[in-house]
């Protein structure tokens, strides 16, 4: 037997199956498979019959799985494998275990550990935030530093960055986050299952179809429910709208951030009618509602299906035209490129994930990596790019906004035809464990879930990609100037709320 | 330049006449919502124990906005014969009693102080606070400034510092860890104040009601002028709210 598991993206195993290894075999394995290009996809700790254990799930061109029993400390795996970096702190905090020689062990989110243990970080809960950290410091006669945040200047959520600078120039940024924090996944596990699909699509609202197909899909797994082709259609089409919606949204953005004005608030325009797009599908501008498990709340009527056909029809040319002033603009570009860069070197140690994993030459997508929905029937390209700037962090987007406009009239051509649901909660089978990845608009969502001899939820992980992808940020801000910042912030425009949770 | 000029003609004038008209919202959006009061009261309970908010007030067949999500489950159930979701989008109400409601709301108008229509009628700078919602609020409120709606005509803009706001518009349900800087936002902006909620999150907590990491209610830590629900409110919405409130 292979000491960690192939499994498959929305299909239940049963938990016997997994693989359970003692300590040493785990983490050597999982170092293995993500020191030879593997990566991770979730690393978290759980309690099982008063037992806490590890489940790693990674990902080379197939999902693995396998887990062990969690010792009360073990030597990081973070000190030669920087993508269990975040996973491991996140571990300490949710559940008070010691990566021993983590080189930067601090707290995620700042909130108290899940089985009373001591804290990890020295932390006094019943105090407010800020907790006992440091941020990390250079020294030097001209240095300075710049602390900005929680509260920021525009209407954006809450985040603390500190930068270290010489004059200009920024040589490490650090961020801190954990404001947005509601405690989703203890929530999860004691919210009456009718609220459950509501808190999914709850968990950052710009990816509320990607977190809101992940849960369905689990659900769907865990108690064989069938999803007819056409609630498949409808969902894969919300999907493409999301990230139309967003994509455009973030573009006109970046144009405002290098004071290009017109564009930026034409796309700010188009933004809404993508948006407004998602509610004449279901009546909300961010969809939700639509995705339960078992299918769609809401069908694609001819009238519904003609009207977005027209909306798309008339939308596609002004993209396109509005593309084309931004990407032929001498001014755009001599900010755009350069910029922020991320070498795919860096790229692959960190693990990103999305478009801006695919800017810097990870061609990773999970549409085409394990497709789910309509997609296995769709020809998701590869969207590379190689220098890894704003510059190619925006085109990929220029990119995507085609395709997903292309991706949808081809859906609405012809009927689609599906039975709604209302989305009740079926009874879930016991000791089953279940994964499911999709591609969001900024990159890989995935939400595990594992059931206990009853069939209750015995834990439920939720990863937004923003996890992976807010060190590529950092990075992107090293040796940049400062006052670029805004423009790096909004090329990745990652999530608070996904990665506080 | 010639590239410039031709977007702009494509582009032409997008600003929506709202107030004056209101511009047409696709039918599948959830509004305010009517009740019929002789739904039978075995309905109504059906309802309310389908209801992932638990907003529906069984004894006074009433729905409770601040709690409601507008997913439409009552609506569904009951096939309109208890709730009803309409297109009126200007849902918007000054207490937070008022938000129960049947149906029938009070005019936000009349309800409107209206030492804050002297004041801030001709001038309203907001500093908005994001407090661990999920950003679509956050979202929502952004596109105001999008030419579709161009909050700015009205003398109402988004500004950087609290010290220059009249306002703090807040969304999210305020977790454990933003409280304080809520709180240090909300003193920072100088007398005479006014306090804006936006989003069921804000109002009750919303889809994370009963979190310990949250707060139920942003009435409960500072006196709310406004309140303004949905999930997230329509833009159109939040425009009603500020431009009723304060106009």
């Amino acid at each position: 037997m292979k000491p960690f598991l192939e499994i498959t993206n929305g299909k239940k195993v049963s938990r016997d199956t997994i693989p359970h290894l003692d300590v040493d075999t785990f983490c050597d394995n999982a170092l293995h498979i993500v020191q030879n290009g593997g990566k991770v996809v979730h690393f978290f700790a759980y309690e099982d019959l008063g037992t806490t254990k590890f489940l790693a799930v990674l990902r080379t061109d197939v999902l693995l799985a396998a887990g062990c029993d969690a010792p009360e400390s073990y030597p990081s795996l973070t000190r030669t494998c920087e993508p269990f970096h975040l996973f491991e702190r996140e571990i300490a905090e949710q559940f008070g275990i010691l990566p021993q020689g983590h080189p930067w062990l601090k707290m995620v989110r700042y909130h108290e550990n899940m089985r009373q243990m001591p804290d990890v970080f020295n932390n006094d809960y019943t105090k407010d935030i800020p907790g006992n950290y440091e941020y990390y410091q250079v020294d030097g006669d001209e240095i300075h530093e710049v602390a900005v945040g929680p509260v920021h200047a525009g209407v954006i959520e809450p985040g603390h960055f500190r930068f270290n600078c010489i004059g200009e120039r920024v040589l490490h940024l650090e961020i801190q986050l954990g404001y947005q924090h509601r405690g989703v996944e203890t929530l999860l596990l004691k919210a009456a299952a009718k609220r459950l699909p509501i808190l999914a699509e709850n968990i950052a609202g710009d990816t509320t179809i990607g977190h809101g197909l992940c849960m369905a899909q689990a659900v769907e797994a865990l108690a064989s429910l069938q999803v007819d082709d056409g609630a498949k259609i409808i969902r894969t089409i919300a999907l493409e709208l999301e990230r139309l919606a967003n994509h455009i949204g973030d573009l006109g953005a970046l144009c405002m951030d290098v004071a290009f004005q017109v564009p930026a608030n034409y796309f700010g325009r188009i933004r809404g009618d993508f948006l407004n797009l998602s509610l004449l599908l279901c009546g909300n501008r961010f969809g939700k509602g639509l995705v339960r498990p078992g299918g769609v709340r809401f069908s694609l009527e001819d009238d519904v299906r003609k009207t977005l056909d027209e909306r798309i029809r008339e939308l596609k040319p002004q993209v396109e035209h509005v593309l084309a002033l931004i990407f032929g603009a001498s001014t755009v570009r001599a900010r755009f490129e350069g910029c922020g860069r991320v070498s795919k070197k860096d790229a692959d140690h960190l693990g990103l994930v999305g478009f801006a994993g695919r800017a810097s030459g990870l061609a990773y997508d999970a549409r085409r990596c394990f497709p789910t929905e309509h997609y296995p029937h769709l020809t998701i390209g590869e969207n590379a790019k190689s220098s890894g700037d704003v510059y190619d962090r925006a085109r990929v987007r220029y990119d995507e906004v085609l395709q997903s406009i292309d991706i949808i009239q081809s859906l609405i051509d012809k009927p689609v035809d599906t039975q709604t649901v209302e989305g009740i909660m079926p009874v879930l089978p016991p000791s089953s464990f279940v994964v499911t990845v999709n591609e969001g608009w900024r990159g890989e969502v995935s939400h595990a879930l594992l059931t206990d001899e009853a069939g209750g939820i015995l834990r439920y992980k939720v990863k937004d990609p923003s996890f992976h992808n807010w060190n590529g940020l950092a990075m992107a801000l090293r040796d940049t100037g400062i006052s670029d910042f805004p423009l790096n912030n909004k090329s990745f425009n990652l999530s608070y709320c996904g990665f506080d949770l | 330049m010639l590239t410039i000029l031709k977007n702009r003609l494509e582009q032409g004038y997008r600003t929506c006449n709202y107030p004056k008209e209101k511009p047409a919202v696709f039918p599948r959006y959830r509004g305010r919502p009517v009740i019929q009061k002789t739904a039978d009261p075995e309905l109504v309970k059906t309802c309310a124990d389908a209801c992932p908010q638990n907003a529906i007030v069984v004894e006074k067949k009433k729905i409770d906005m601040g709690r409601c999500i507008f997913c439409g489950t009552c609506e569904r159930i009951s096939k309109g014969a208890f709730v009803e979701f309409t297109g009126d989008f200007e849902i918007s109400t000054a207490t937070k009693a008022d938000l129960v409601t049947d149906g029938d709301l009070p005019s936000l108008a009349q309800h409107a102080k209206q030492h804050f229509k002297k004041l801030f009628g001709r001038s309203l700078q907001l500093r908005q606070v994001s407090a661990a919602g999920c950003n679509a609020c956050e979202a929502d409120l952004n596109v105001l400034a999008t030419p579709f709606f161009d909050l700015a005509r009205f003398g109402i803009n988004f500004v950087a510092s609290p010290r220059h706001a009249d306002a703090i518009v807040v969304t999210g349900p305020v977790s454990r860890n933003m409280k304080t800087a809520l709180l240090q936002t909300y003193e920072a902006v100088p007398e005479p104040k006014a306090v804006i909620a936006v989003g069921s999150c804000t109002l009750t907590g919303g889809p994370f009601y009963e979190s310990p990491e949250i707060t139920p209610g942003l009435d409960t830590i500072l006196p709310v002028d406004l309140f303004i629900p949905g999930c997230p409110p329509h833009p159109l919405t939040n425009l009603h709210g500020l431009l009723t409130f304060f106009k």
